[in-house]
């Protein structure tokens, strides 16, 4: 399977001592960005993954500890983060200005 | 060949729905985007359930591929148009597969579902009913697949392209990251292979790059033009968009598109494999 799972939502089932979560939302004027595609890029900013946000504006990755950039790109705009991931639970959000 | 014969804009696509003769067809693993709005008239291919065989890891045999297009209302002489999510990965996956069972016309919606969604172009949620067909598949065209014994002759001999994201390459992750990271098999990537991802021959909107641009990449990874050609990936899906790069809009002659790839590849006993 390489299509994203339903994004957003609970993480049952899934083991925080050995997966490295990225997750959050896109946010753009005091409101969730549904439908906008959130891609995750390396260290040296190649692609890794990309996923389109729930209705709620959320994104969720499994990536590995290490520094990544999350980059949203919607119809209202782009945005940009970098973060720095641990193992477990890291939550970010993405503001489109 | 040339990118007009097998690449189609959204705009041309827009313009084109409901034509005669073309059928438009979305293919994803996920089908609830196809079921929260398609192109107006296009005809919803499931990846996994339509597309693999329920038993075994593999394609649906030849029967089973004409009793699944006869369904679905595609004949022999239409021309297919397709595109999907994921930057078009599955719907590449698709256009791979008509050609190996021989369908003469297939085209790809440049940017698929990314793109004309970004676009705001119109999405439909009316069901799409096609009269049935008697479609006619040929034998598998087996110069475009390669099975796990070519790629292991292939080390040091052929263009081996691992089209996975780098930190794939190297093993750091197991799976492209929108999935979660536990997999029987190892990581790594096959050695001699280049690791040239698929996103390099990618826009960000989904489109491909131009002509000049690939042919410019794959020269400076040192593609050798005088070997065949192996690309891989982890399913099969992300190789079938390289694949596609590398043989419909490149012309070059000898690719195989290796599905089994490192699902496969990772998981087999005793062959070698380099991090």
């Amino acid at each position: 399977m390489c299509g994203a799972p339903k994004q957003g939502g609970v993480l049952d089932g899934i083991d925080l001592s050995t997966q490295t979560v990225i997750q959050g939302s896109v946010w753009h004027d005091g409101a969730p960005v549904a439908g906008a595609y959130v891609r995750l890029l390396d260290e040296t900013d190649e692609f890794t993954a990309e996923v389109v946000t729930s209705p709620e504006g959320e994104f969720r990755f499994f990536a590995a500890p290490g520094t990544w950039t999350l980059r949203s790109l919607a119809p209202v705009g782009r945005a940009e983060r970098r973060v720095a991931a641990v193992v477990g639970l890291n939550e970010t959000t993405l503001a489109i200005d | 060949m040339s990118r007009s014969d097998v690449l189609v804009t959204a705009d041309w696509a827009q313009e084109h729905l409901g034509d005669p003769g073309l059928v438009f067809v979305e293919v994803d693993e996920d089908t609830s985007a196809y079921d929260g709005g398609h192109l107006e008239g296009a005809v919803k291919l499931d990846w996994r359930k339509d597309l693999q065989d329920p038993l075994r890891r593999d394609f649906v045999g030849r029967e089973a591929f004409e009793q699944l297009l006869s369904a679905r209302g595609i004949s022999n002489d239409d021309t297919v148009v397709i595109y999907g999510g994921n930057n078009n990965w599955f719907a590449a996956y698709a256009y791979w597969y008509f050609k190996l069972y021989g369908h003469q016309s297939v085209k790809l919606v440049d940017g698929g579902r990314k793109k004309w969604e970004l676009d705001g172009r119109p999405l439909s949620k009316d069901p799409v009913e096609r009269p049935a067909t008697q479609y006619k598949a040929s034998e598998p065209d087996l110069s475009i697949r390669a099975f796990r014994d070519e790629v292991v002759a292939s080390i040091g001999s052929k263009n081996l392209i691992d089209v996975r994201s780098p930190d794939e390459f190297t093993g750091k992750i197991l799976a492209p990251a929108h999935l979660p990271q536990e997999m029987a098999q190892k990581g790594g990537h096959v050695p001699t292979a280049k690791n040239i991802p698929w996103s390099k021959t990618a826009n960000e909107d989904g489109t491909f790059k131009s002509d000049e641009q690939l042919a410019a990449l794959y020269d400076e990874q040192g593609y050798d033009d005088s070997l065949a050609t192996i690309a891989y990936c982890r399913i099969g899906e992300r190789s079938s968009h390289t694949w596609f790069v590398l043989r419909e809009l490149l012309g070059k002659p000898d690719v195989k598109n290796y599905d089994g790839s490192w699902v496969e590849y990772g998981s087999l006993v005793g062959v070698p494999i380099e991090k």
